[in-house]
């Protein structure tokens, strides 16, 4: 129980400090061309088009993909570890977003 | 009968509610017409502004066939301004009269482009300019020859001097030279761009009709958007084929299995045959294809490419929209090469 009481105010922090950020896709564009973020941090995208997007990042150690995303759906990936992404979507290469992380 | 009682009355009276709803919404396909209006000037890049001696040097090499291995292709061989920058055929035809993989597309209004080639492999036109000099199918002339090469003709000298004084024949200029000519071929204003600017009498109601076919029931303007035709995205439209297009530089994202890189439709009836492997013959086979819904069915297939139920008269003027788009543009000069 003790113990509990000592990391609790390390659980709250980290819970406190991951934070959620969304990015809309609208018109083929993302709303920001870039973002920073804290380590930990979510970011959402919300799709408000009427054609699907497919969010991805080509380069290590930032590597992933999103899928493909429905009109009115919302997909997130949370970054871990400092370091500089270019985010691009897969289908509209048009549609890009720096995210800094640090 | 007064005024108050007259049908006419209550005629102009709804009429005036739909004018103030919708001030355009009686001219057909009106509403979309802000979404493809042309630019006023071309974009260049700050790491290559134009001047007329770059454009005039690139123009000079874009025509030399001095740039091949065999001094026989040169870059209009294949991208010919008298086929709308393309060359007429299904698959290029390269050195050594070997057939290519996949068909010339055309060099029309590049300056506003992304990703360059039908699968989007490289990002620039300055990193795509000196591509097909050195490669094995296409001209065939390693990069360093082709410097030696053309750096001996004295007329090359000037133009180099006159067009990047401080930089010399190299391949970076070289390439910079081309894409500032490449930048410089755009459409011009075709009947289309008369009808936006407001004359009314510019293109036919057939073509008007098949403008908002384009933008509602057809679906084409999922991805031929904006004054280009074209959101320069990747799909698979569903053509027969074993090429996977951007899948082979992206195999693991599903979507961009059998993608390509959507075509502008600028002055497009001058191009036949169609699509990344010129399979479709005219416009008419095209709008056809895209009517069923394409053919074949793969998991990659994109979402905007269904069954349509066109009926004959509504792809007739959907081909008289896209004839529209064609500009009578000046002929290119051809500078004398330099010997
Ligand atoms: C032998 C025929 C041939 C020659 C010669 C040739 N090209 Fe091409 N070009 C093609 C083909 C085929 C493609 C499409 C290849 C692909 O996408 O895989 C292409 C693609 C391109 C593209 C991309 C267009 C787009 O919309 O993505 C540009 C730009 C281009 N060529 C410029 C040039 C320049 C500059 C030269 C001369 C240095 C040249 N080409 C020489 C056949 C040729
Ligand atoms: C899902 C996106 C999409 C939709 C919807 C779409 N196109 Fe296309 N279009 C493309 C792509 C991608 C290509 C090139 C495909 C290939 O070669 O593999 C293409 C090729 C073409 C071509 C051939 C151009 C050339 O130079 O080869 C024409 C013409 C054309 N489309 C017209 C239309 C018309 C008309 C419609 C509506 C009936 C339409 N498209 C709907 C994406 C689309
Ligand atoms: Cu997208």
């Amino acid at each position: 129980m003790k113990r509990l009481f000592l990391i609790l105010p390390f659980i709250i922090t980290q819970f406190a400090s991951a934070k959620d950020h969304t990015i809309t896709q609208k018109g083929k564009a993302f709303s920001e061309s870039e973002i920073t973020l804290a380590p930990g941090d979510n970011l959402i995208f919300k799709n408000d088009d009427d054609t699907s997007h497919n969010v991805f990042s080509s380069v290590e150690p930032m590597k992933f993909n999103l899928g493909i995303q429905k009109p009115g759906s919302e997909a997130a990936h949370k970054f871990d570890s400092a370091g500089v992404a270019e985010l691009r979507c897969a289908i509209h290469p048009k549609m890009k977003i720096k995210v800094t992380v640090k | 009968m007064s005024f108050a009682e007259s049908p006419n009355r209550i005629l102009y009276f709804c009429s005036m509610v739909f004018l103030l709803v919708s001030p355009n919404a009686l001219k057909a396909g009106a509403k979309y017409k802000d979404l493809y209006k042309r630019p006023t000037q071309i974009p260049y890049p700050a790491s290559n502004t134009y001047s007329d001696a770059r454009m005039i040097l690139g123009r000079t090499l874009f025509f030399d066939p001095r740039l091949s291995g065999s001094n026989w292709i040169s870059c209009a061989t294949c991208h010919n301004p008298a086929f709308s920058w393309g060359d007429g055929l299904a698959k290029g035809i390269g050195h050594g009269m070997k057939e290519l993989n996949r068909r010339t597309p055309t060099i029309l209004n590049l300056a506003w482009g992304e990703l360059m080639f039908w699968d989007g492999r490289t990002e620039s036109l300055e990193e795509q300019a000196l591509g097909p000099v050195a490669s094995t199918g296409e001209m065939n002339l390693p990069i360093d020859q082709l410097l030696a090469k053309i750096s001996k003709f004295e007329g090359y000298q000037v133009l180099f001097k006159g067009a990047y004084p401080e930089e010399g024949i190299t391949k970076d200029t070289v390439s910079k030279a081309i894409a500032t000519f490449e930048r410089s071929v755009v459409s011009g204003k075709a009947p289309f761009d008369r009808w936006i600017e407001g004359d009314e009498t510019a293109i036919s109601e057939k073509a008007k009709h098949g403008f908002t076919l384009f933008n509602e029931k057809a679906l084409c303007s999922q991805c031929h958007s904006g004054w280009r035709f074209t959101d320069e995205g990747f799909y698979d439209i569903g053509l027969v084929g074993d090429d996977k297009g951007r899948g082979k530089i992206l195999p693991d994202i599903e979507t961009l299995q059998y993608a390509f890189k959507t075509p502008t439709l600028r002055n497009v009836d001058h191009r036949a045959p169609y699509m990344h492997n010129g399979s479709e013959a005219s416009l008419k086979k095209v709008v056809d294809f895209y009517n069923k819904g394409g053919d074949v069915s793969r998991g990659s297939k994109s979402e905007h490419i269904k069954a349509l139920m066109l009926s004959d008269e509504e792809k007739n003027a959907l081909i008289a929209f896209l004839k529209t788009l064609t500009s009578n543009d000046a002929a290119t000069p051809v500078t004398m090469l330099p010997r």
